[in-house]
């Protein structure tokens, strides 16, 4: 080898490492910060990944992965100290206060930049007109019944409206035998019973709590909803021990044949097959107010995705919330989490090999997405302090009329 | 030796103890005075953590505390809940220390009762909640058991009901702990000689005189240090409560460590959780001073 190849050679290994020591051939590694891995059968997030990686090269995904409650933590803290991940996994009841903390990028522009197609995703969160969030998967809360146990109490029809609800849980209850109609989990630990199994009342009547971007907890619609659970309490319809049940407690006296019916997530239909493989349920959307003939909203809980404001590769993480929302990664991801999917394009395969999830399918499609939730300041918060003014109603401290005042006192005071 | 050599000599002397003493005194610094202050510090700021350049407050967050009447519920349930179980902790761990410690019980029969009243001891907080919200619930083994024999008509809702929820987690924190008292009281049993009971036999003493002017006297320093403790050690009980009843049902078993955690990751007003935070540590150090005190007495 002459000395001037040598030399070249030389030169081209210096290039080549200088560049690498600046950066200029070095790939771009996106964090991504996420509950989901955990939840996901193991590997199966990492795969994606790692297609994403073939599909787009110079750019890699370093997968943070925790339990839901410490994700959350980690991301109240990331937003704070300017440190949040690339790309985090979130529920809608934190975008509020990530909003206010400027944490979280609006993708309004990348979507116009790249052309996306706004159609194709079954919502966009938004916040202040900011879009800040894609619900990636949705975990949908139809009504399961015990067929069993209503045949035994004689209820031929699956009940549609809250009048046949209500009849249906009475002929289901048998205290004696330790049966009810309902199960109504208002636990002040994981206050999502308030959203789950009451506010999802509200939602399937096509109705609201709120009017013009405020609380409106006095209006019909709550009232209404209050007064109906109040009824179903005071018919002796709902299992004993509500102000300390959790929605894990709920489900499991939906397994052991002590319960008829209840609001649950459709994640858990596997669990519920596993626990008691004899169980002959089945699910029907949310019961309506009388002469409701309009869409059902139907209650959802999502594994949402945003960007953070403060990265710096917002490209190549627009890039990689493309590629979870595109129809077929989509179905894929869905598939494997048993939710239903942000793509409204995209077909999860269980929907056609199972018939439970083939018909809660159908209430997906016929009905729409409803979490008013979703976006509010300390959403958590005000869940806890409806759940406290509901078990007050229940315990026979107040009427409906003045749990649903004093609820939506202590919620203006939060917006 | 020159003047220099003696007090460069001199200042080594100095500095040595303190350079033995460093390690811990940093670890202490770190782990404990750190972040200490930082929540100290907190609970004079605005959106302190959830913003970059948190203002000044001043009292503001001890204010809106002071004014929250769930803050005084929340007050008044923990002393309720740590006055009971320290009382009851005494009373048990002391009945069965004498137990224990009695020669008129068969020793095979005491090996097994030691190991029986000691199990409590072994569960963690999660575990003693899990099996109490178990055997409490309405279609649980002592809603059962009372109503076979009669002494409840109807299901109690034992941890569900406001009247009866405080009650209730009380209880079974006072099953998680006696066996503290127990152990320590036994081996203060073992160790008061036995010519004072002697002494008592001859001047004609009854049992319930020896217990009173023989052993709870010499079992007093060790009664009033477990106490300050165990007071100290109850008041910020957490899992206990959160996961039986998570403060509820409506505000009946909110304790300060309940009230606080909500204020935190419910409410994210970080804070104001602060400020509760240090009315907490302030208890908590009157408290240790008072120990602290009485310990240098003895």
């Amino acid at each position: 080898m002459t000395f001037r190849i040598k030399s070249a050679m030389l030169k081209i290994a210096a290039a080549a490492w200088l560049l690498g020591a600046t950066g200029a051939m070095a790939d771009t590694t996106l964090e991504f910060t996420q509950w989901w891995e955990p939840e996901l059968p193991a590997g199966s997030l990492r795969a994606i990944m790692d297609d994403f990686e073939a599909a787009n090269p110079g750019i890699k995904v370093t997968l943070v992965s925790g339990p839901y409650a410490t994700t959350r933590d980690q991301i109240s803290v990331g937003a704070a100290t300017g440190t949040l991940s690339d790309v985090v996994g979130l529920d809608g009841a934190w975008v509020n206060n990530l909003n206010a903390q400027n944490a979280l990028a609006d993708m309004n522009p990348m979507m116009d930049a790249s052309g996306f197609d706004k159609s194709q995703v079954a919502d966009i969160i938004k916040v202040d007109g900011k879009a800040v969030m894609f619900p990636v998967a949705s975990f949908v809360y139809p009504v399961f019944v015990n067929l069993d146990l209503a045949a035994q109490a004689g209820v031929t029809k699956l009940p549609s409206t809250r009048a046949e609800f209500l009849e249906a849980a009475k002929k289901m209850t048998n205290a004696d035998k330790n049966q009810y109609g309902w199960v109504l989990p208002l636990s002040l630990q994981t206050p999502s019973g308030v959203q789950n199994d009451m506010m999802s009342w509200v939602w399937a009547s096509g109705q609201s709590m709120m009017a013009n971007g405020k609380p409106d907890l006095g209006g019909k619609p709550v009232v209404d909803m209050l007064t109906f659970v109040k009824s179903l309490n005071d018919a002796g319809t709902i299992s004993p021990g509500i102000a300390t049940k959790t929605e894990q407690e709920k489900v499991e006296e939906f397994v052991n044949d002590r319960v008829g019916m209840m609001i649950d997530s459709l994640a858990h239909v596997n669990l519920i097959r596993k626990r008691n493989p004899k169980l002959n349920f089945d699910l029907i959307p949310v019961p309506v107010v009388e002469n409701y003939t309009g869409k059902r909203g139907l209650p959802y809980a999502s594994w949402g995705i945003g960007i953070s404001a403060a990265s710096k590769h917002q490209e190549e993480a627009w890039k990689l919330v493309q590629y979870l929302m595109s129809e077929k990664v989509n179905a894929k991801l869905v598939s494997l989490a048993n939710a239903f999917p942000g793509n409204v394009n995209a077909k999860p395969d269980f929907v056609t090999s199972d018939k439970a999830f083939g018909k809660a399918f159908e209430i997906f499609k016929t009905g729409y997405l409803a979490n008013e939730f979703t976006g509010l300041p300390v959403a958590e918060d005000l869940m806890t302090q409806f759940d406290v003014q509901a078990q007050k109603m229940l315990a026979g401290e107040q009427s409906p009329e003045q749990a649903a005042a004093t609820a939506q006192k202590g919620w203006m005071a939060k917006f | 030796m020159t003047r220099q050599k003696r007090s460069h000599h001199k200042l080594k002397r100095a500095v040595a103890p303190y350079l033995y003493l460093s390690p811990s005194l940093l670890i202490i610094g770190l782990l404990m005075l750190l972040p200490m202050v930082t929540v100290i510090a907190y609970s004079f700021q605005n959106s302190a953590v959830l913003r970059r350049d948190p203002s000044f407050a001043g009292l503001k967050h001890y204010q809106a505390i002071f004014d929250d009447p769930v803050f005084w519920a929340s007050l008044w349930h923990t002393l309720y809940f740590t006055c009971m179980s320290v009382i009851f902790h005494m009373t048990i761990g002391m009945v069965f220390a004498l137990m224990l410690n009695s020669d008129r019980i068969n020793p095979t029969l005491r090996n097994i009762l030691r190991v029986l009243y000691i199990l409590p001891w072994l569960f963690t907080a999660v575990i003693i909640a899990v099996i109490w919200r178990l055997l409490l619930e309405p279609n649980g083994v002592v809603n059962s058991i009372l109503m076979q024999i009669g002494v409840i008509g109807s299901k109690v809702e034992w941890f569900s009901s406001p009247e009866t929820a405080l009650h209730a987690v009380t209880f079974a924190n006072i099953w998680a702990g006696y066996p503290l008292f127990m152990v320590s009281l036994l081996a203060g049993l073992q160790g008061i000689p036995k010519d004072f009971y002697e002494a008592a036999d001859i001047d004609g003493a009854k049992a319930y005189q020896k217990l009173i002017f023989i052993t709870i006297p010499q079992l007093m320093p060790i009664i009033i240090s477990i106490s300050l403790l165990d007071f100290i050690w109850t008041m910020q009980v957490f899992p206990l409560i959160w996961i039986t009843t998570g403060g509820g049902p409506i505000y009946s078993t909110e304790v300060l460590s309940t009230y606080t955690y909500k204020l935190a990751f419910s409410s994210y007003n970080l804070s104001q959780a602060s400020a509760s935070a240090v009315v907490i540590l302030l208890i908590s150090l009157g408290l240790t001073l008072f120990y602290i005190r009485y310990q240098k007495a003895r």
